[in-house]
């Protein structure tokens, strides 16, 4: 929906909820830095951490740009209110264990992946541009998180029963991510981002094929569980945001 | 019940194509996981580069008794090495 | 340093005529800047003096994390926080490095973790202060790092191979630690009156705990001799004080910030500052473990470890499945 002003509302939420998704995810995967398992899988994490953080640097920056406001990615990440953001409510959930944090991160790249790519097809260049960098190092966190998921489900008994209720607490989650809302709808018909039905489609093979090896399985008829794409989250967001947001707000207009 | 994950020494071959470099070690739980942590901890993931994981348990080293007579015989075939060349500066880089 | 306290023989270096004929090649070697390899003979008061030192090493990079990790989710900008990350991050790695060229001395990674967490291996005394405000994290980059920078750049050369390649591999990495500590620095006291307090505090609250860094003075320094002979350790404390103390002083005053330190003086004749005197009590205390946060910091590393237990066990668990599954299709 492009309004009298030239502003195209429906990229911009687009941007957003893609920026949105990988700060809330990305602030929660910093959380570990010093905190993991290992020392090998420290490291790995908070490289997951760094892309996300950077992938946010690229949306956010291009949802100031089509808003046209003079916003920048940093004032919409430290100085928008919990209901103006746009990430899905599975980023949101807290870390828990590490078995909910590479849960939560697998069931997250079993569809950014598939949306990556296909955004790199959007009729929007500079779309197109941030999916074609951002698609690389969501292959390799799918990589990595479907291979953690495998081992740990068919492990010992302590790691497979971890996983499954991991899996079984977030599933609920995962079909907000595939289904279209109004703004998916007008961007798909656009030629901005994917039809959604296509995606999901993807999200259940591959998924089913790992959650299979991971000697996992999926509750049946669980609730799909949404609201984050229209900015009604969980509680759990207004914590993360005011750790995240302290220090800005404590000091209108200061720089850092 | 802890078991320690075993160690492994990593090599990588760079986009230059010079040959396989021991760069560290680390651990994981086997060869696959090694690969991937020697990528997140040694390259940053660096693309075009490739990796050989060796469990540090099957390397042979040569003990340091056996110094001489391993070294002995390439210490003596200077030739090899190129300073042995005396090359006039009027060569020029060679 | 981040190895503060390295208990080494204790006994007076041997000349030349007192030693073994094994210790006189070893010596030898050292002397000759020849690089000692882990299956070459050492003695054993070498071996374990690195043990300790190089876990020391290791551990302060471990613990170090936690300090910085608490304003990962804090930073104040996008540009920060990915900064910050990759930061702690380095440490990470740096302690694995490190971790990795102890166990060429025949002691697991897992043995030294252990060690730490039953509370019998040290660490350096600046990671139990705490991280209270944005600005203790561009000191502790600016200060802290900069304290590591000068020790760690003389270990390059240490005569043990493992450790020395170790840390030639950190000091290339570390190069923007202590850069983004300054220009965090830089930006505060250009900013708010608020961030400029800020910024005169975290340096108040780190100058002495930085100036402990480098360990007892040379006096009361009884292992120094020993691992100086050895090429464990190339300058004295109190001369990469002195170092600090030089190169650190004009930064502050670029800054606009004082140094908390009455005493502080420019010596002409010597060509350096004269400073005042150290508390090391409250040294021994933090070293005991009484400082601050000793006892936070051990809980945050035993919960990590405690916590990732299943994690460990279910990878190798994973991993043994996957071997036999192997074995059995041949």
């Amino acid at each position: 929906m492009t309004a009298d002003d030239g502003f195209d509302e429906t990229l911009f939420e687009l941007a957003l909820r893609m920026g949105d998704n990988a700060l809330i995810l990305g602030q929660r995967v910093s959380a570990w830095c010093g905190h993991a398992p290992v020392l090998e899988e420290d490291i790995a994490m908070a490289n997951v951490g760094l892309d996300l953080i950077g992938q946010t640097k690229l949306w956010l920056g291009l949802a100031g740009e089509i808003e046209g406001k003079g916003r920048s990615a940093d004032d919409l990440a430290f100085l928008r209110a919990d209901r103006a953001f746009r990430n899905c409510l599975l980023v949101e959930q807290p870390n828990v264990d590490y078995a909910h944090t590479l849960m939560r991160q697998y069931l997250f790249d079993a569809w950014h992946l598939p949306m990556l790519t296909a955004l790199k097809q959007s009729a929007e260049p500079r779309v197109a541009e941030i999916a074609e960098k951002s698609a690389k190092e969501a292959a390799y966190h799918l990589e990595r998180s479907s291979d953690l998921v495998i081992r740990l489900g068919d492990g010992s008994v302590e790691s497979h029963e971890r996983m499954q209720a991991a899996l079984n607490a977030l599933w609920p989650f995962t079909g907000e991510f595939v289904a279209p809302d109004d703004v998916d709808k007008a961007a798909a018909s656009r030629g901005l981002g994917p039809d959604l039905s296509a995606i999901a489609e993807r999200y259940n093979e591959t998924t089913a094929a790992v959650l299979r090896d991971a000697t996992l399985s999926a509750p049946a008829d669980a609730p799909v569980r949404k609201g984050g794409k229209e900015g009604l989250h969980s509680e759990h967001l207004g914590y993360l945001l005011s750790e995240m947001q302290w220090l800005q707000r404590s000091h209108p207009g200061a720089q850092w | 019940m802890s078991r320690e994950w075993p160690l492994w020494e990593v090599f990588i071959r760079g986009q230059h194509g010079l040959s396989h470099r021991h760069v560290g070690s680390l651990h994981a739980p086997d060869a696959e996981m090694a690969i991937n942590n020697a990528r997140d901890v040694y390259t940053r993931r660096n693309e075009g580069v490739s990796i050989w994981v060796v469990k540090a348990d099957d390397i042979t080293a040569s003990s340091p008794g056996d110094k001489e007579p391993l070294f002995e015989p390439s210490n003596s075939k200077v030739y090899r090495h190129p300073t042995f060349f005396d090359i006039p500066d009027e060569v020029g880089q060679m | 340093m981040y190895a503060q306290e390295v208990k080494s023989t204790g006994k007076a270096v041997k000349s030349l005529e007192e030693m073994t004929p094994e210790e006189r090649v070893f010596q030898t070697r050292i002397d000759a800047d020849i690089k000692i390899e882990p299956k070459d003979w050492m003695p054993e008061g070498y071996r374990k003096t690195l043990v300790r030192q190089i876990s020391q090493h290791a551990h302060s990079e471990i613990v170090g994390q936690l300090p910085e990790g608490n304003w990962i989710t804090r930073a104040p900008t996008l540009d920060r926080k990915a900064i910050l990350l990759a930061k702690v991050q380095d440490e990470a790695g740096h302690g694995l490095y490190l971790y990795c060229a102890a166990e060429t001395l025949g002691v697991s990674r897992d043995q030294m973790t252990e060690q730490l967490l039953a509370g019998k291996a040290k660490y350096s005394s600046i990671f139990n202060y705490p991280t209270l405000t944005w600005a203790d994290i561009g000191a502790i980059g600016w200060l802290v790092d900069g304290a590591a920078i000068m020790n760690q750049v003389p270990l390059q050369r240490c005569s043990y191979g493992p450790y020395s390649r170790a840390m030639i591999r950190i000091c290339k990495e570390e190069s923007f630690h202590q850069r983004q500590g300054y220009d965090i620095m830089m930006k505060l006291v250009k900013g708010t009156p608020e961030q400029k307090a800020m910024a005169q505090d975290a340096l108040n609250r780190w100058w002495q705990p930085s100036l402990m860094m480098f360990g007892p003075p040379d006096a009361d320094s009884i292992h120094s001799a020993q691992s100086m002979a050895w090429g464990i350790k190339q300058n004295s404390n109190d001369e990469l004080r002195q170092k600090f103390v030089d190169q650190t002083v004009p930064q502050a005053t670029y800054l606009g910030l004082t140094v908390p330190d009455p005493d502080l003086k420019w010596n002409e004749e010597k060509g350096g500052y004269d400073f005042g005197e150290i508390d090391w009590n409250e040294f021994f205390e933090v070293l005991k473990g009484n400082g601050p946060c000793n006892k936070e910091r051990m809980e945050a590393r035993r919960k990590a470890w405690d916590d990732g237990a299943w994690f460990r066990d279910g990878l190798m668990a994973h991993a043994e499945k996957r071997a036999a599954r192997k074995i059995a299709a041949e």
